[in-house]
Formats: structure tokens, sequence, C-alpha cells
């Protein structure tokens, strides 16, 4: 748990323009009141259950394990959620959140377009207003989710200024929010961000390692020996990685994008590339920054992951050395992606693909008795534009 | 005495208002910002606000977010912000610069180090716009120590309480925000400015200034009747953007837009 303050040793806290902090400290007594409120719980589960259909399943991927030739690799299936990613975890616990404020609007900033989506999905079904802040980078590069959210009532706003990416998406958000404060809820999309989202969003997403503890005990009859899971701002790796912190014989490996190569600076791996620490979106974690303290641009293939930042626990699990942070090269992430399709009938999100990446590197240096978790945070259909591209294909 | 609070003392003893405008340091390009400052003080400025330029500037509007573009594209760093101290100070001993901007860079360069090389250059105040008073036991000592003062933001959502506390770490002024948005955003509504300074009058003695929405004299002096000071920075900054291919001309519209608010103002004391 984080202190009082929303801090998780020096990272976290709540770094905001002063009008945010009573939204913020209203937010936290809400979310306080409802944490360990069955009903509120009950809720929340039977969404899970019956709108996003949960338990996703642990998939034994056989025949790429085999051709790996090492460990055998489980898939979580979060690619099988309604809206094809974890994300829609996290936003119908948060859409719960909003209803109890009673806000008639939300809004939401966007990388991969899929935390929009899940975002926009949740304000439909609850008859709420909706805008998604988008970097106009990643409107370009993600058009079939940007449509998505339209058909389901949603506004998209490209943002034009800084790197047109995730970050400055979520500095738009901010000011929206600033500006709406008393009628909006601000949903954001992962475990970053003032006290306490990176609390309650590491709540809503938990439901994934919950449920993978309990199904590699059923499964494999014991705990996995490793788990991998992609880390953006972390939330699916938080989310798979929580409930097994614990558990010292779990190894735990989480994957930043590496772009073309850390070494290369043109990259968004503020953990494995050791970026200073620093504060942005209102928490202080490691934030890849030049010498002044100008946030730098950042590099990957998928919008998901192109984010110079990461949430606070991640920071501190770093430090404590509890999770191993690697990354994985977009040339890579590319091979992994159309093996898992090749192989195993499931074509991933190009942000899942770099779990994968690292699967093919860690299954080989373990034995066919050891087992690997790999989160399987979404699915492809949203990447299939990219990889056409790359393919020379046009529709 | 701080130069902050010499300069709020000489006021109080004039009967006059504060008036605070801000410009974002390195806008068009850092070789301007030392005779941007000595024409905003020739036109009556009585503090100077320098916004340390910065790639995610989340409470502000498109004014000022893109002068921090031009800033910065223009190769604007933290040391440059320090030499322009430094050399402002050489022509002008007491008029009271307040650094303002966002903590990402002060977080970088380290907290000591700020200070020390703030002190060093002549800089009277600290304003960081994302560093709340609950997060600033660490810095909030290193810049007393130094005489730098800590200034603070009160907001319109800011609960009595919570300005009790921001009231009692902050020092120089209390910057109210008139309104909820980003700076540059639209008109400020100066009978709730007027409502929310007043049991602000009673927690603190801190001189309170208000900044957001003022954009001409008749907005600055509606304000300066129930405020300490006027706080100006959109209205400035549009004139550096619209005029940055030819700076040279920049001074003189800096000056027509100040010296306007400065008169309207000290037309209520006379
Ligand atoms: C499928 C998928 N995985 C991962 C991410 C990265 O986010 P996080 O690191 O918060 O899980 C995204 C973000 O858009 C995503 O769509």
């Amino acid at each position: 748990m984080p202190d009082a303050r929303g801090h998780f040793g020096p990272y976290g806290g709540r770094f905001v323009s002063e009008t945010l902090s009573f939204a913020l400290e209203e937010l936290e007594k809400t979310y306080q009141s409802l944490r360990d409120d069955p009903d509120f719980q009950a809720e929340f589960d039977y969404d899970l259950a019956h709108y996003v259909g949960r338990p996703s399943p642990l998939y034994h991927a056989e025949r790429w394990s085999r051709v790996l030739g090492g460990a055998q690799i489980w898939l979580k299936r979060e690619d099988l959620n309604h809206t094809g990613a974890h994300k829609v975890n996290n936003t119908i616990g948060q859409a719960l959140l909003a209803k109890k404020s009673g806000k008639p609007r939300v809004i939401a900033e966007t990388g991969a377009g899929q935390h929009g989506v899940a975002t926009a999905t949740v304000a439909a079904r609850l008859g709420l207003e909706c805008d998604v802040y988008m970097g106009a980078a990643d409107v370009e590069r993600q058009k079939l989710n940007v449509y998505r959210m339209h058909l389901l009532g949603a506004r998209v706003i490209p943002v034009e200024s800084g790197t047109r990416t995730l970050k400055d998406a979520m500095n738009e958000a901010l000011r929206d929010w600033v500006t709406n404060v008393d009628d909006t809820f601000y949903i954001i999309g992962t475990v970053a961000g003032p006290h306490p989202y990176p609390l309650l969003v590491r709540d809503f997403n938990a439901v994934v390692g919950r449920e993978a503890r309990k199904q590699s005990l059923e499964q494999i009859g014991r705990l996995p020996d490793a788990l991998i899971a992609c880390v953006g701002g972390g939330s699916n790796a938080m989310g798979l990685f929580y409930p097994f912190v614990e558990d010292d014989e779990v190894a735990m490996y989480g994957v930043e994008a590496g772009g073309d190569g850390v070494e290369t600076g043109r990259h968004a791996a503020p953990l494995s590339s050791n970026a200073p620490r620093g504060v942005l979106h209102g928490n202080r974690t490691y934030l890849m920054s030049d010498e002044s303290g100008q946030v730098s641009d950042t590099h990957s293939i998928s919008a998901g992951l192109d984010y110079p930042g990461v949430g606070p626990e991640h920071a501190l699990w770093k430090d404590v050395g509890r999770v191993h942070y690697v990354s994985a090269n977009d040339d890579k992430v590319l091979e992994a992606f159309r093996e898992l399709t090749h192989m195993e009938g499931i074509m991933p999100a190009l942000e899942s693909a770099h779990a994968l990446a690292h699967a093919k590197v860690l299954a080989p240096s373990m034995r066919p008795d050891q087992h690997l978790v790999v989160n399987l945070s979404g699915r492809g259909d949203k990447d299939i534009m990219t990889v056409a591209k790359l393919d020379g294909v046009e529709f | 005495m701080n130069r902050i609070d010499q300069r709020f003392t000489e006021l109080k003893s004039q009967g006059r208002k504060a008036l605070i405008p801000y410009i974002t340091a390195g806008d068009p390009a850092p070789a301007h910002t030392v005779g941007f400052m000595h024409a905003l003080v020739e036109a009556g400025a009585d503090i100077i606000e320098l916004g340390v330029p910065f790639s995610d500037p989340m409470a502000d509007g498109p004014v000022i977010q893109k002068a921090c573009e031009r800033a910065l594209k223009n190769g604007t760093t933290l040391a440059h912000l320090f030499d322009m101290v430094r050399e402002f100070r050489q022509a002008d001993a007491t008029t009271p610069v307040v650094l303002m901007g966002y903590l990402n860079p002060v977080e970088r360069i380290g907290y000591e180090a700020f200070a020390d090389k703030a002190q060093e250059a002549g800089v009277d105040g600290v304003l960081t716009v994302d560093m709340p008073p609950e997060e600033a036991d660490e810095f909030g000592p290193i810049l007393k120590e130094r005489g730098l003062a800590s200034i603070f933001l009160v907001a319109p959502t800011t609960s009595n309480t919570r300005a009790a506390t921001i009231c009692a770490h902050g020092e120089g002024y209390l910057y109210y925000v008139s309104l909820k948005g980003v700076t540059g955003a639209a008109t400020l509504n100066a009978a709730d400015v007027a409502k929310r300074l007043a049991p602000l009058r009673d927690i603190t003695s801190l001189p309170l200034c208000v900044g957001f929405g003022i954009r001409d004299g008749a907005t600055a002096a509606e304000v300066a009747k129930v405020a300490d000071g006027v706080i100006v920075g959109s209205a400035l900054v549009n004139r550096i953007a619209e005029n940055a291919d030819t700076p040279e001309t920049i001074p003189g519209q800096l000056t027509a837009v100040l010296a306007e608010m400065r008169h309207a103002m000290d037309a209520l004391s006379s």
C-alpha cells in the first residue's frame, strides 16, 4: 500500500496544480469508502463476469512452447475481454466510481486507443458524455480505434502539441479536467497519475493476477516460475504481478518498449534504460528527460507503450529488485507477433507482443518442466493496419 | 528583508496595488528576455514572474504552451535563465523576480543546486505550479535557507481548511487563481474573486495577488479593487507571439499593454 499521501517509497504522490487537489481528495474519499464495501465489490464482479466476460482463460501455448524448446508458456487471455484488452477492467471500475460521484461526463487519454475504446464503451453503457484525448500521431496510426470510439458516441480530440502521442494526450486531458472539474470524471488509463489513481487502477486490474494465480494452481498444480507482461504506464503488468508480489519463488519480468534499441536513445523504456527520476502527470517516477528536465521524445512501434514515464509502484519494484525490467526492440516484437499468430492462431496486440518477445528470450533458457505465464494484454486487430503497411499491403 | 516583502511594504505605504507581469523566459529566443524585463519595469511592473519553459506545461493554455515551445526550440535552458536574471540584476537591483514553472526541471538539477543558483543569480521567489505544500517539505526549507520565497497557488476549489495550510507554508504573496481552468482561459468574474478573497484575509497576512483571465486595464482595475496585486500573463505572451518575427518591436508592445493596466490601477488610488 502507498502511504497516506500516495507515496510508494520516493515515488508517486500528488503533484498537480491546486485546482485539482480538491477533486483528488474527493475521489480518494469516495474510493476509500467503497474499497471494502461488499456491495460495490459485488457490482464490480458482476460487471466483470457478465459484461467483460471474465474469468479470462489461462491458455497453454503448447505448440509454441515446443518450438521454443524450453519452459511451458501459458497465456493469460486478456485479449478475449470485451473491447479486446485488459483496459476494460479498469474502466468498468472507474465508471462505477463516476456513477457514485454523480458526474455526467467522463474524459480519458489514450495511446493505442484501447483505453479510449474501453472508456467510450462504459460511457455508452451508462449514458455518460465522453471525450477522449489522443495524440495526433496516434490518431493516424490507430484509425480503426478512432472509428470505434466514434461509433460508440465518443468525441475523439486529436492533440497536436508536443510529441503528439500519449503523454500529450494526458496533458490535454488534465487541462480539460481542471476546466470542467465540477461535472467531469477523469478516467485515467494506467497505474500512473496523481494519488489515488495508481492505487485504484491497480485494484481494478488485480483481478488478472488473482485469476492467473488460481488458474495456475488448478492447471499447473503450482505457481508458475515466472510472469511476463509489457509495461507502458504499467497497468496490465501491475494487474498480473500484484497478487504474486509476496510469492518470492515467482520471478517477474516487465518488458518496456525498446523501439530502435535502448542504446540508440529512440525508445520508450524509462526503467530498463535507467532514466532519471522526475515528476510528470502528478507523480514522481522514472522519467525520460534531458539534462534540463525537458521530457524526452519517445519511440515505439506500439502506441500503447509510447510513454516516457511509468507507474510509481513499478519504480519502487525496480529499486527493491522485485521485478526485472527489460526491453524488447520493435523488430523482435514484430517477429513475436508473427510467430504467435502462425503457431497458435492468436494475433496479439503489438503491446502484448513485447511480452511475447521476452518469452522467446527467456523460455529457451528454462526447462520443459518450468512454467511461464505471459500476459496477453490485448488482441492485435487494432494493429493490422500497422503490420499491413510494413508488409506493403494496401486495403 | 526579501525584495518581495520590501516591495509590498512600499506599495502599501503608497496605497497602490502590485502589477505583476509574467513572460516565458527565452520566448521567442533567450537573447531577448532581459530587454523585455527592463521594458516591463519601465511600464510599471512591480514584480516580474519569469516562466521557466517546460515541455509539458499541463496547467497552461495554448498561448503559454506555444511560448514554451518557442523558447525550447530556441535552446533555452535553466542555465540561460539564471544568466538572464544575473544580467537583469546588473541594471536593476530592486525589482523582485519570481521563477514560475513546473517541478521536473528542478528535480532534474536537484533542489539544492537549483536554489543555490537561483539565489546567486538574484532570484527572490519560486512558484512551482505542480508542487502543492504537501509535497514541499524537502524543497521548502532549502528555499527558505537561501531567503527565497515559496509562493503557492490557491484555487476556487480550495477549501478553507486547505487554504489555511497553504497560507502557513506560503511566503512573498499568495497567488489566487481566479477561475477553474488553464492560463489564458475565459474572463474572470470579479465579484466571485472578491467573495473568495475575503475569507483568505482572515487566515493570512500575505498579500493576495490574482491571476488568470486579466487581459486589459478594465479587468486589472476591477481586480485591483479587492486584491493586493494583479498578475498578467497571456495578454503579454500573446503580443510576443504575434510579433515573434520582429522581436525589436516587442518591448514597445509589452509596454503598451502594461502601461494601460498600470494607469487603470493607479487611477483607483488617486
Ligand atoms: C493491449 C495493450 N497492452 C498494454 C498497453 C499498455 O498499457 P499498460 O502498460 O498500462 O498496461 C496498452 C495501452 O494502450 C494496450 O492497449
